[in-house]
């Protein structure tokens, strides 16, 4: 034990000399685990409100009849299906407006305990433990996640008002609630919902439902029995988000991991003496190594636990974009709260231990081969460099070797991750090889002295520096990478979205007797130009929710619904319910092209539809068809119109929207001018990419503090290389500048071939990650501005990197360099 | 002619200032040689490095052709080592990321005084010729200091400076490195003042100045 004790007092008094080192490692090991545990704070905060929501009403209900037409029918239904004996429950739901700088909307759902199948749960509590009489009231309950509550400004225990004026029962907060949803008893729903007797759906226990019993004569085709959902769509449409952020998160942590890897192996050089002092003095081999490990294992601990800190305050303050993105494009509700679960933290922990032991290893290898005596002469560096870059090489080959194979036959997102890591990883294995390779070069060229001893002395740091370039290729290539994606789906997104948005005005009804009288009332109205209803249903293809829409045929649907391929007849195949167009990622899953046949689950059996046309469908997870209106309507009675587009003659939109609003607005129609609409799209898009944005930049910063920790901890080493400069008659201040020559060339050189290393990323993010992940191809775009913002940014952080060091070394005092030539050895 | 008259050096300790040089003076016509001899802290090597402007005195003069080098800027001093001396360390501070031909052209280059012949004929001379394209971490100690000799005769510097050039040798290394460096400086024309702290190596220069606690204690010829 004592042994253990001296061995690490020995090693640990390393650090009180070397606090430059120390500083660097917790820093490395810090920002790893900084950046992973936020990136996986933000996705278990999403994936528990997912099980919340997916929780709401658990233990019961699973099946449930719903109406065949329209969002509602009538409570006489459920009274009848009661009398009948059939233990269903009813549930009204919709949503409800709050006013605010921001529309605020949240889910409100009518439950009646009194009828909950035995055994049922809402957020978490049993019914049998309600206390019926605080709920139904008066004044009754309205029952709130605690993040809800926060996002509408209210307090529990108010009465909150709506949009319109009406008051709700007294909040009372639920902390198991799924965000975004406020439960009450029905008859207070159908009053705040102005939907008197009516309901949305009747819950049944799962057991009667599997015994799959006959609806009573008459109820039929009002109504249809929906079997237990899987439940996990929400799970299944978000997994390629939250897997893109998840690659982003390890990426980052790779790069800190790189800080860490560099500050103890430059540790492990200083300390080779001490070492072989040690083990001379009787400290055994076994001691040394568990005293390094256990050395090893405090730093784990204090970057680790900053690390876990750190990461659940950058998750909070991204989650805010990041649950926008989600609700804005899977309609998901994520708290803007984040909870701290104690398995987070020990995860971060463990993560951090890990990157330690991943950071360390190589050090912790070499140690335990250490010879004895000491050679006589310092290692070889040349020798052991040409090794080096010979197996690094060997290693990249072989990575790029399975980056091909991935893309080549790899047919998943996993794979195409898989692909990305590997390429990157081979990219920076490769830099230090062809760093090497072109200064070796260079050097032929150089004529005199002193340009001589820049390349060459340049390529000697190489090894030094290496890890911190590497950081910086990595962190260079993915912002370029992500930042041509990112841009170039804006500009396909702007331009689809002004096309598909074409229409002045939408109305969505609320259901479709509505939609119906309103689109007669419109049709050849002074001032319209053109009503386009549009009739949905939702199916399921090969397991995957699908939106089934019919449209009528009508010349501006055809000009401006823009398809990325399609037949010469497709419209017309389309209105005469002969073919079908497909979303583009639809197509991909179902593996199907022009003119192969699909088959949609109708009333009446399956139904077949040749595929005319296939169109981008951005930011939809779920899949699209589109098909003629009449068809649709013919083979589906449940068919509900739920959205009329109109195009008006310039100036109508404005007195017609007031028209609509006055006589419908009441009765539950919602209108949307086509400004509104992009804008919210639009903000929907930014929002999505604000997080990733975030986290590229912390990357890129990362990589500036590996480089100038590299340069840092370089920086005492380089005075033993530059003094005999000095004293040969180079100056200090010409000493330094030379030194971030040396820097920015090899800053310069790595940037350079950061810039098609990233193009080639962003075209693997665009034709191969994209498609995999949502289904759909964009055109690769190269933005030689952004590029040289980038790569000025790239020689940017180098510079501030290489400024501090390059100032402590034109200010030393000569006799710090003369201390050079008596210290030596 | 190199003259150095009444110059003290003292250095800042943690118990105040240490005087290292406390009146030297000393004179070295051109092509002559000179030993410095002395115990350890006698101040031999920090003479050693005023004389290259490596420091700066804190009284006195060093005189080089009548000029003297107190109040040259750091740039001007910098030309004085390029062109005006050549330095032989004891630890050799060969620059390792050059090879042996160009760390023996080095100085030369930076000076623009490179003669490829006269650096051909001293890596012959140094028994160099065979270990030009290595590297100074594939050298014996041996001949990392002839290279350290070349490179700093390859600009045939007017004063040579050697600080304990054979320190790091054994006695038989030692005189045959020393047999060279002597027979070199005369074909370079250069002066040679050498610290060391072998009488008998001392014994090979012209004369002999011995220090002690600062002081010059002896000169013999």
């Amino acid at each position: 034990m004592d042994m253990l004790r001296l061995g690490l007092l020995a090693l640990l008094g390393h650090w009180r000399r070397h606090r430059l080192q120390l500083f660097a490692i917790l820093t490395g090991l810090w920002l790893a685990t900084t950046l992973w545990t936020g990136v996986q704070a933000l996705n278990g905060q999403a994936r528990a409100d997912y099980a919340r929501a997916q929780a709401l009403l658990a233990g019961s209900a699973q099946a449930q009849l719903a109406p065949r037409r329209g969002e509602r029918f009538d409570q006489a239904i459920y009274l009848q299906l009661r009398r009948a004996g059939w233990p269903v429950s009813p549930l009204l739901e919709g949503r409800l407006y709050f006013a605010g700088a921001e529309p605020l909307s949240v889910r409100l759902l009518g439950i009646e305990p009194l009828t909950l199948p035995a055994g049922s749960a809402l957020a978490g509590q049993p019914v049998a433990a309600f206390d019926l009489r605080a709920f139904l009231g008066p004044p009754g309950q309205a029952w709130i996640a605690p993040d809800t509550l926060q996002r509408l400004g209210l307090r529990a225990g108010e009465a909150a008002l709506t949009r319109d004026g009406q008051r709700l029962p007294p909040l009372q907060v639920h902390a198991q609630l799924a965000p975004g949803v406020i439960v009450l008893d029905i008859g207070y729903a159908q009053t705040l919902l102005q939907a008197p007797g009516q309901l949305s759906r009747l819950l049944l226990p799962a057991d009667f439902a599997a015994r799959a019993p006959a609806l009573p004569a008459g109820l039929a085709p009002l109504l249809q029995l929906q079997p237990p959902s899987a439940g996990d769509d929400l799970q299944r449409l978000t997994d390629s988000f939250h897997l893109n952020l998840t690659a982003l998160g390890w990426l980052a942590f790779v790069v800190g991991l790189f800080i860490a890897h560099a500050a103890i192996g430059l540790a492990l050089e200083q300390r080779r003496g001490l070492l072989r002092t040690l083990r001379a003095c009787g400290v055994s081999l076994r001691g040394l190594m568990v005293a390094l490990t256990v050395e090893l294992g405090l730093f784990a601990l204090i970057g680790g636990l900053a690390g876990v800190v750190c990461g659940y305050l950058l998750a909070s303050l991204l989650l805010a974009d990041v649950a926008a993105s989600l609700r804005g494009l899977y309609g998901a509700e994520v708290s803007g709260q984040l909870s701290l679960a104690p398995s987070g933290w020990l995860l971060g922990l463990a993560i951090g231990l890990g990157g330690a032991l991943i950071a360390g290893a190589g050090s912790l290898w070499r140690a335990a081969r250490l010879p004895l005596l000491a050679l006589a002469q310092p290692q070889a560096w040349r020798l052991a460099q040409s090794r080096w870059l010979r197996r690094q090489g060997l290693l990249a080959a072989a990575l790029l070797l399975l980056a091909a194979l991935c893309w080549r036959f790899g047919a998943s997102l996993f794979a195409a991750l898989a692909m990305l890591a590997a390429l990157l990883l081979a990219a920076a294995l490769m830099l230090p090889v062809l760093l090497d390779g072109a200064l070796a070069r260079l050097v032929g060229y150089c004529r005199g002295a002193l340009s001589e001893w820049f390349v060459a002395d340049s390529r000697q740091q190489l090894p030094a520096l290496s890890l911190a370039l590497m950081a910086l290729l990595l962190a260079l290539a993915a912002s370029v990478g992500v930042g041509s994606m990112t841009e170039g789906f804006r500009r396909t997104f702007v331009g689809w979205l002004d096309q598909r948005l074409a229409a002045d005005l939408y109305l969505m009804p609320r259901d479709t007797a509505q939609g119906l009288a309103i689109a007669a009332s419109l049709e050849g109205r002074a001032g319209v130009e053109a009503v386009l209803p549009s009739w949905r249903v939702e199916l399921r293809l090969q397991g995957w929710p699908v939106q089934l829409q019919g449209v009528v045929d009508q010349p501006l649907q055809r000009r401006y619904w823009p398809l990325l391929e399609q037949r010469a007849d497709a419209w017309a195949q389309l209105a005469a319910g002969q073919g079908a167009m497909l979303s583009e990622q639809l197509a991909r899953r179902l593996k199907v092209g022009l003119g192969d046949r699909v088959s949609l689950p109708a009333d009446d059996g399956e139904q077949g539809l040749t595929v005319v046309g296939v169109y981008a469908d951005y930011g939809n997870p779920r899949g699209h068809v589109l098909a003629g209106a009449d068809w649709l309507r013919q083979h589906w009675r449940a068919a509900r119109l739920t959205n009329i587009a109109l195009r008006l003659v310039e100036g109508q939109v404005q007195p017609l929207s007031e028209q609509l609003e006055q006589r419908y607005g009441a009765q539950g129609l919602r209108l949307t001018e086509q400004a509104t609409l992009k804008r919210w799209s639009t903000e929907v898009f930014e929002r999505t990419f604000a997080a990733t944005a975030a986290l590229n930049a912390l990357t890129l910063a990362v990589a500036g503090v590996a480089l100038f920790i590299s340069l840092l901890t370089l920086g005492h080493s380089r005075l033993g290389q530059l003094a005999p400069l000095w004293a040969l008659g180079v100056g200090r201040v010409k000493l330094a500048w030379l030194s971030l020559g040396q820097t920015l060339l090899l800053a310069g050189l790595t940037v350079t071939l950061a810039m098609p290393l990233g193009v080639l990323l962003a075209w693997c993010l665009v034709a191969v990650v994209n498609v995999q992940a949502f289904g759909w191809r964009l055109p690769l775009h190269v933005f030689p501005g952004q590029l040289l913002q980038l790569g000025l940014l790239g020689l940017l952080t180098s510079l501030l990197a290489a400024a501090g060091p390059l100032w402590q070394l034109a200010r030393r005092q000569p006799a710090e360099l003369l201390r050079q030539f008596a210290d030596e050895r | 002619m190199l003259i150095v008259d009444n110059v003290c050096k003292s250095f800042a300790t943690a118990q105040g200032r240490l005087a290292v040089l406390r009146g030297v003076d000393l004179q070295l016509p051109a092509g002559e040689s000179l030993a410095l001899m002395g115990e350890s802290g006698s101040g031999k090597s920090t003479l050693l490095h005023l004389i290259a402007g490596l420091e700066t005195v804190d009284s006195g003069r060093i005189l080089v052709d009548d000029v003297p080098l107190q109040g040259r800027r750091e740039a001007e001093l910098a030309r004085w080592r390029r062109e005006g001396i050549g330095l032989v360390f004891q630890q050799y501070n060969l620059i390792g990321s050059l090879d042996v031909a160009a760390n023996l052209a080095f100085q030369a280059r930076l000076a623009g005084r490179h003669d490829p012949a006269w650096v051909d004929y001293l890596a012959a001379r140094l028994e160099l010729a065979p270990l030009l394209a290595r590297y100074p971490e594939q050298l014996s100690g041996g001949q990392q200091q002839r290279v350290a000799i070349g490179r700093a005769l390859a600009p045939r510097p007017p004063l040579l400076l050697a600080d304990e050039p054979t320190g790091n040798l054994d006695e038989a290394g030692g005189e045959r490195v020393l047999d060279l460096l002597l027979e070199l400086v005369g074909e370079a024309g250069s002066s040679l003042l050498m610290v060391t702290h072998s009488a008998r190596l001392a014994a090979r220069l012209a004369r002999t100045l011995y220090l002690r606690q600062g002081r010059v204690q002896a000169v013999e010829a």
